[in-house]
């Protein structure tokens, strides 16, 4: 009975959040094994395994996939690598920290599509772009960025965005180090080497699983950078997963082609997350 | 006291009744400049129909078309008035998912421009009004050409044209020719299905199966990525209207062939640096001068089934009237009138007066003609689409090669291939053929 009063008292809470959860699940599942096209409504019925064959046979499938996975390990790579270091880099009280480090945040707060256009047509144009006038008064002849290095440019795009989110974890992780510990390693003459990979890293250890984690989730559907800039293309050159959804299925308002597509990025999301979580999770053991 | 605002409070309920009574018509609507003209022009129509509310939605293209596309799939009903493009009119009017629109002889269907009406037009029924249309054509420097010495006629030929990109071409203050590079089914593909239906090619047969390795393609998309690559600006891969308008305007481009509302953009002394420079011809041809030029409308259509049709049907009748483009024309002036729908515009001198590129761009259209743009026999409607569900996929997986070509990651042999690949898997997917 007085276990009971709890769980009753839980029970609307834990139900409302399971239905969020399995109700649309349950109806990805169902659309993508039935012919559901929006404009062609009178094609219906049982479609097995058709539409997921669909989605996997199109040419660019693995090239999408590999895209994906290289967006994801790049800008998880560089935000987390550049995060510790700004992070660190701030960490000692200096003159104007407060307004530095809001400048340093603030990248977050820009709309994605914002974020992408201003890359594409003030910064990355190799006509009128700061990037091309820079290499102009070095001599040098502009690149075209968007053209040749379509991929290359995203990760950019996404990782000055990111970069923000990665430094704000970790400099609050970096606030609540033991002081004394620090004073007692210099004290002794540690080094600022042996420092970082005695003391600073190894209490980082949390807080780059926490990033790694919140990056993946939101990094695997990144869609309104490449929409507005390259288009998937040149050719799949900067075509993710979820831009290929777009095209296969979402053009063609094919509901059951894109739930097929919708649940390969599920299945694509679990093996990344436990591949990195494993990683992450090893040196949280040490 | 009390009496008095009792009074007040039984007049304001009153007042809200009768509001209630009146009819209100949501609008979706795409973003461009005439359509927000046409909501500040609105409260004119609100007085003249006081039983009539309108609320309007204004969306950017690619959302617009989604939700509109959903809702009317769907049968959702939220919108009572949509703004479609000339692609969806004949697939949804052939579906049976718009209302047949009936006008009375004040609103005189015969001045609708022909080429535009007969897009619009399933079976003899009329099915979405017309607010703007367009068809595309060059726009040319005539400083530039009279200082090579050379005279652009009225109707050029591509070997014309790409003799007048070599002579002008001097980067990096002018590039010879500016042209979309931009992967879309709207963007790139519109500007390359009029190159290729001009060298004598088509999307699809007559058995629907795609022709994108025919010779006329690979002439066409050879040409036109050796013509970017020697004449055309750096970046062209993913440059669209918008980019190249800006690179006109400050005096980058020596030729552009795109919409002809440009023309009224870099004629325009407040916006272009070379406003006085600019000279206009028609759309260069090659092999044949069918489909050289494209045809596009955004319209206004009610859907099927809706409880609204008469208070709806009086808004599109107002709003694609005579009466408006005097209003527009009386409010904004000659210069700022939606184009490119009634023979009447053209023929009024104060517009003709206003637009310099008025004749250029009312023989575009006219000699546009979607049911008849190719020269083998085709069997689809659309100039620089065919009017069918499966081709905007089509169109974004053919521009993405396009795309790749141009800027050097594949072949123009190997994009085609692609091309074909894509095409023949969405058609067979949507049952055209086995």
């Amino acid at each position: 009975m007085k276990r009971l009063i709890p769980r009753l008292l839980l029970a609307p809470a834990v139900a409302t959040l399971f239905l969020w959860m399995i109700v649309p699940l349950v109806m990805t599942l169902y659309f993508s094994v039935i012919r559901y096209n929006l404009l062609q409504p009178d094609v219906t019925g049982f479609a097995g395994l058709e539409n997921f064959e669909y989605f996997v046979t199109d040419p660019s499938f693995a090239t999408s996939v590999v895209n994906t996975l290289l967006l994801l390990g790049s800008v998880i790579a560089i935000t987390v690598l550049l995060g510790v270091a700004v992070a660190l880099l701030i960490n000692e009280p200096f003159a104007g920290r407060g307004l530095v480090r809001v400048l340093l945040i603030s990248p977050f707060f820009v709309m994605p599509t914002v974020n992408a256009l201003m890359w594409k047509n003030m910064m990355m144009n190799p006509i009128y772009g700061v990037l091309a006038q820079v290499w102009a008064f070095f001599g040098a002849p502009p690149v075209d960025w968007l053209t040749d290095f379509p991929l290359l440019s995203v990760i950019i795009m996404v990782s000055w965005q990111w970069l923000p989110f990665a430094t704000l974890i970790f400099m609050t992780a970096l606030q609540s180090m033991d002081r004394e510990q620090l004073e007692a390693a210099r004290m002794d003459g540690a080094s600022y080497g042996q420092q970082l990979r005695y003391l600073y890293i190894p209490h980082l250890g949390r807080s780059v699983a926490v990033v790694v984690m919140i990056e993946l989730i939101f990094l695997l559907s990144i869609f309104a950078e490449i929409f507005t800039t390259t288009g998937g293309g040149p050719g799949d050159a900067s075509t993710n997963v979820a831009f290929l959804i777009f095209k296969q299925a979402l053009l063609n308002f094919d509901a059951g082609v894109a739930s097929a597509g919708a649940l390969f990025a599920v299945v694509l999301a679990n093996i990344a997350a436990i591949f990195l979580i494993r990683m992450v999770g090893k040196n949280l053991d040490k | 006291m009390k009496f008095r605002l009792a009074t007040v409070f039984a007049a304001g309920l009153m007042a809200a009744g009768l509001a209630q009574a009146a009819t209100e018509l949501v609008i979706a609507t795409v973003n461009n400049g005439h359509m927000i003209e046409m909501q500040k022009l609105s409260k004119n129509f609100e007085a003249a129909n006081p039983d009539i509310k309108l609320k309007w939605v204004t969306l950017e293209e690619g959302v617009l078309r989604q939700r509109v596309t959903t809702d009317i799939a769907t049968k959702g009903g939220q919108f009572d008035i949509m703004t479609i493009g000339m692609y969806e009119a004949p697939i949804w009017g052939k579906k049976g998912w718009l209302q047949e629109l009936k006008t009375d002889a004040a609103y005189d269907a015969n001045d609708l421009l022909p080429a535009i009406r007969s897009a619009l037009t399933v079976g003899g029924k009329l099915y979405a009004a017309p607010f703007y249309g367009e068809s595309s054509m060059l726009m040319y420097r005539k400083d530039l050409a009279d200082k090579a010495g050379v005279k652009v006629p009225e109707n050029p030929t591509w070997p014309q044209i790409a003799d007048l990109a070599k002579k002008i071409h001097n980067p990096p203050n002018t590039y010879g020719i500016c042209l979309r590079g931009k992967p879309g089914w709207g963007d790139n593909m519109a500007f390359l299905s009029t190159l290729v239906n001009t060298y004598g090619g088509q999307w699809f047969d007559m058995g629907w199966k795609p022709q994108l390795e025919s010779k006329p393609w690979k002439d066409a998309i050879t040409f036109y990525v050796d013509l970017l690559k020697n004449y055309g600006p750096p970046g062209s891969s993913a440059n669209s209207f918008n980019e190249i308008l800006a690179l006109t305007n400050s005096g980058k481009c020596g030729m552009w062939i795109d919409a002809t509302i440009a023309a009224s953009f870099v004629s325009d002394p407040k916006q272009s640096k070379v406003a006085d420079q600019m000279a206009f011809a028609q759309a260069p041809t090659a092999v044949t001068p069918k489909g050289a030029n494209w045809l596009w409308s955004w319209n206004l259509a009610i859907p099927a089934g809706s409880q609204k049709v008469d208070a709806a049907q009086k808004f599109v009748t107002w709003a694609t009237s005579k009466e408006y483009i005097q209003l527009v024309a009386k409010t904004n002036g000659w210069a700022n009138v939606p184009t490119g729908t009634r023979k009447s515009t053209y023929a009024s001198p104060e517009f003709q007066k206003a637009a310099r590129f008025a004749a250029a761009e009312l023989k575009a259209i006219e000699s546009a003609n979607p049911t008849d743009s190719t020269l083998p026999k085709s069997p689809y409607v659309g100039v620089q689409f065919a009017a069918i569900p499966e081709f905007q996929a089509i169109g974004i997986a053919v521009g993405q090669q396009m795309s790749a070509a141009l800027a050097g990651k594949t072949t123009v042999d190997a994009a085609l291939k692609a091309s074909q690949v894509a095409a023949e898997r969405e058609m067979k997917k949507a049952g055209y053929y086995k």
